[in-house]
Formats: C-alpha cells, structure tokens, sequence
C-alpha cells in the first residue's frame, strides 16, 4: 500500500512538472530551440574546418549534439528545483504527507520525459541535414536509450547543486560552469586527437567521451572497440545515479 | 501557562529554541492553541513568527523544545503530524502554469484520495471560496486575492483539524482582506483549529480568541485582545454634563472614585484614566446620579492593539539599548 502511493505520489509529481515544462513557453523553446541552433551553427560553421575522418560532419556531430543536450537538460533539473523552493512549492509539498522521494523522482522523471520530445526533435533536424544511423534502428533506439539514461544521472548531479544553492539563477550560471567543461573538453564536437596532452587525459576518459562515441558506435559502427564505450556509458550513468540520487534525497530532506 | 497535555490544547509548543550558527531565531518558546479557537502570533518582520511556523508543520526541526499538535509529538511521528496540519503560506505558493482546479486536485491525490473523491473535494473546495467560474484558467492570471484563497484551498483538502495560516493577507486590499476573515470565521464554526500569524493587529483583534506577541525570537506577551489592552492600563472614560455643573461632576468624581478627573479645555468634557473601564463606568454613572448631575455623553476608549504593540515591542528595545 505505501509503495502504491510513493508511485501515485510521484505520478501526480510528473504530471505536474511535465505541465510546467509544457506550458511554460519559455521553457519549452529554450530547451528546444537552443539546441537546434547549435546543431545547425556547428555544422554549417565549423564542419567544413574540422577534419573528423568521416565523410559528412553531421555524422560526427549529432551525438555529440544529443549529449550536449542532455546535459544543459540536467541543467534544468536543479534550476526548476531551486526555483520550487523559492517560492514556497516545495514547503507545501513536504507539508503533505507523501513520500519523500516523489518530489525529486517526479522532477526527474519529468525532465526525461522532456528530453525525449527534445532529443527526437533534434534526431529530425539531423537526419534533414543529412544524419543517416548506418547501423540499423535497433543500434540506433539503443543509443537513444543511453542518451536518455545519461541525462537522467546528470539530472541528479543537477538537482544536488539546486538543492545546495536554492536560486534559480545562480543554479543556471552554476550549470554552465559545470557542463561547459565537460561539453567542450570532450569528443562532442571535435577529435579529442587534436587536443594539447593533458586535456586529452581528461577528455578521453571523462562520462561525455564514452556516451558520444557510444552514440558513434551504435549510428555509424566506425569506431574499433566501440562496444567498450556502450559498458562504460552504462557504468558512469549508473555510477553517477548511485552516487547523486541518495545524496539528493538525503539533502532535501535537511533542506530548509 | 502550563503546558500540560490536555486534549483542550490543539497545539503545545514547550520551550522551543532554534539557533541558525549564532543567530537565535527562537528563545526558550512557549505556545499552546486551544482547540478550536483562533490564536494569533503577532510580532513585527524577522521576529520569529515563520520560522515557528516551519518547526510547528513539521518543516524545521528545532534546537531544542518540544511541539505536539492534535496530541502528535511532531518531532518524533511528523509524517502523523502531516495528516492533521493544513498550512498556508505567506507567499501563496501555487504553480501559475496549473489552473486551480488542477491545483487542488494534485493535492486531494497527493493526500491519497480516491480519483472520485479529489475530483468532488476539487469541486468543494473550489465553490467553498468562490473560484469555481476561474477554476479552469491557469493562476497565472489570478488576482492576488483569488491566489489566497487558492492557496487556504489547497491547505484545505484534507479537512485538517489544525490549520496554520502564515499572514494570509499580506499584501491584499481591504475588501479582499475581509473575504479572507470571512472564510477564516467560517472555518472557525465548523470547529477547525486556527493559529494566524499577522502583522495587523486589526486582524488579530478580530480573529483572535487569544494572542502571543513575539519578538526578537522571545514571546513577550499573551492573552486575549481585552487583556493585552487592559494591561496597559490606560482605559479613558469621557462624560459631557451639562456646562454649569462641570466642576461639581468634577468634585464629586475625585472623592468617590479616588481618581484624578481631568477637565478638557476645548469640549469641557470630563475624563478619567482608569485600569478597569466598564467597573469604574458604571462607578462614575451611579455617582452621578447620587448626586443628581445629568450626565448627556459617556464613552469609554480603549487603546487599540497598536498602542499595545509599540508599548511593549518599544519597552523592550529601550530596556535593551
């Protein structure tokens, strides 16, 4: 009986973040939008000077893009937390009598439920700029499903730092002092070959490199070994979720 | 005040303290509500009220102390406490992307209500406080009264026996102020426990049955409207008597009622500063009368609440510079 109301607790949780992800337009456009013109930008800027071996840039870039993606998505994870605590939400909610988890199970649930409507809106725009999977869609939804699970871990990393600072706009500048690095000093957008040493160290053996050249793997099948990534992906994601999600739930119930 | 555990006590607060680092944003409190009365909490910005609040609905765990509410120990069973608490806060914390109806629905679930029955208390509520015609609009474009009353709504659905309402008409106008008191009177009659922190003192004295004052993280003072008035000791008795006989009244009143009776220049009116009004009113009336003196006006003023507040919140702040 109390587990069936943690999941109805968290289903009313879902369904009130996914309004507000829907219904808020600001919101909406700037998770759909912002990527979109990244994708289209990196492509048609730098896709002509980057050498990455393959023959259309798009290729490359596209799950670096869907990565990107799923990161700045955690980023909103935190920011709409922060934002529920500010004004007053989340007292209400932790004056009820529900389940302690509902609240951040239901923010995150929510947020992957957006990041599907992004990230298939960006497989679109993709394949219109001429993205193929040459590996088949089996390959090609298992990739998606490691995207998803990728941003689902980083949406916990993100709601810790909301919880911890409790300002919507501080939690947005904070994200993208986390995510950049990781975004950028990764093989998102280009060959990490082309990096100085030291940051090669990190770049390759940091969570983005796996999942986007996973991602590679599983559209393109043009990466020796690439079965490897698709373990480590795995591992990272569910590393991180071990790791965050307890702490979140710890954190918010000592949240004041 | 004692603090024993009776059933009369909707709310026992015993000695609650909390500290945040060095900051003592409560001191050694002291509260209980009977039930189903309204208690007022007042005290000026930053004196402590909300941060009471947090630690009575389970929100804040406190230094120290001990707090029951409908005779759950709050610190030790909260997840009991929630079921009979109702708060509604100072910000009217609604999502303004949900429509009302929506609002309170998700909260009649989250309280593990049956679809049907959330959909009927839904209904209620919405009727109850007048929203049903917005109900369906998102709050986004609600006045901030209809917010409130959204707000007290979701506090509502549970129908708790205690219900905590954190300045439920800060910032509202004066006729929608007055809706609210209505709403709140109403809840009052069908026996629902109400403790109100305001910084109005008009608003406790028309709500509250009984009132603490609170300052500085320090209870101050308590008692009802009357007493707090009364103890400050300055009741003002006025009588108008015909102008020929304003000095005799004035004789006369000295010797029977021992007290200084003062002449005011301006109306010749006649006043006396007493401890206890309506007693020494009718004092005065009988003793006019023995003497045979007409009297044509007599009123009795009392300080209002707001005399009373900045007499002891000032005594305070002298005492301690």
């Amino acid at each position: 009986m109390n587990h069936l109301n943690g999941l109805s607790d968290t289903a009313q949780i879902v369904k009130r973040n996914v309004k507000r992800n829907f219904r808020i337009p600001q919101l909406l456009i700037f998770s759909s939008i912002q990527p979109i013109v990244f994708l289209l930008l990196f492509n048609f800027v730098f896709g002509g000077a980057v050498k990455t071996g393959e023959p259309k840039y798009i290729d490359f870039l596209l799950p670096g893009i869907l990565a990107q993606t799923a990161l700045f998505g955690a980023i909103q994870t935190g920011v709409g937390l922060a934002e529920d605590l500010s004004k007053g939400v989340i007292d209400r909610l932790r004056s009820l009598p529900i389940a302690r988890s509902a609240v951040l199970v239901g923010r995150t649930f929510a947020d992957t439920i957006r990041n599907i409507f992004v990230i298939a809106l960006m497989c679109i725009v993709g394949v219109l700029l001429g993205f193929r999977f040459h590996e088949g869609i089996p390959k090609f939804l298992l990739a998606l499903v490691l995207v998803l699970f990728f941003a689902y871990s980083f949406s916990w990393v993100s709601g810790n730092i909301g919880l911890l600072l409790k300002d919507s706009e501080t939690v947005q500048v904070a994200g993208f002092l986390w995510v950049f690095p990781l975004v950028f000093a990764s093989s998102v957008f280009v060959p990490v070959e082309t990096m100085p040493h030291w940051l090669q160290i990190f770049a390759r053996n940091q969570p983005v490199t796996q999942v986007v050249n996973a991602v590679r793997y599983l559209t393109q099948g043009n990466i020796i070994n690439g079965g490897a990534y698709v373990w480590h992906t795995l591992v990272w994601a569910l590393g991180i979720f071990l790791v965050f999600a307890p702490l979140a739930v710890w954190k918010y119930k000592r949240t004041v | 005040m004692t603090s024993k555990k009776t059933s009369d006590n909707a709310i026992e607060v015993t000695k609650v303290s909390k500290h945040f680092g060095s900051v003592k944003a409560l001191h050694d409190v002291d509260l209980t509500a009977s039930r189903g009365k309204v208690t007022g909490l007042l005290g000026p910005n930053g004196a402590g009220k909300s941060t009471l609040i947090r630690v009575m609905t389970t929100l804040l765990e406190p230094t120290s102390g001990k707090v029951f509410v409908d005779g759950v120990d709050v610190l030790k069973q909260p997840a009991k406490a929630r079921q009979h608490i109702g708060l509604a806060g100072q910000f009217a914390a609604v999502d303004d992307f949900l429509t009302g109806r929506e609002t309170l629905y998700m909260i009649a679930r989250l309280y593990h209500m049956p679809r049907s029955r959330a959909k009927a208390r839904t209904n209620e509520l919405l009727d109850k406080l007048g929203l049903t015609e917005v109900a369906d609009r998102q709050t986004k474009t609600y006045s901030g009264g209809m917010r409130r009353r959204l707000d007290l709504g979701a506090s509502l659905v549970a129908t708790p026996s205690v219900l905590f309402l954190d300045e439920p008409t800060t910032g509202l106008d004066p006729r929608t102020r007055l809706q609210m008191w209505d709403i709140i009177r109403d809840l009052v009659k069908q026996g629902v426990t109400i403790l109100l922190t305001t910084q109005y003192l008009e608003e406790a004295d028309a709500l509250a049955d009984y009132m603490y004052v609170i300052d500085q993280g320090k209870m101050i003072a308590q008692g009802t409207a009357e007493q707090l008035k009364r103890s400050l000791g300055q009741d003002v008795i006025e009588l108008k008597v015909a102008d020929a006989q304003v000095s005799r009244a004035k004789q006369t009143l000295a010797k029977h009622l021992k007290r200084d009776v003062e002449v005011d220049e301006a109306t010749r009116r006649l006043r006396l500063r007493t401890k206890n009004g309506s007693d020494d009113l009718l004092a005065a009336v009988s003793t006019l009368k023995d003497a045979h003196i007409k009297a044509e006006e007599i009123s009795v003023h009392r300080p209002s609440l707001d005399d009373v507040f900045l007499a002891i919140t000032g005594k305070k702040h002298e005492e301690e510079a």
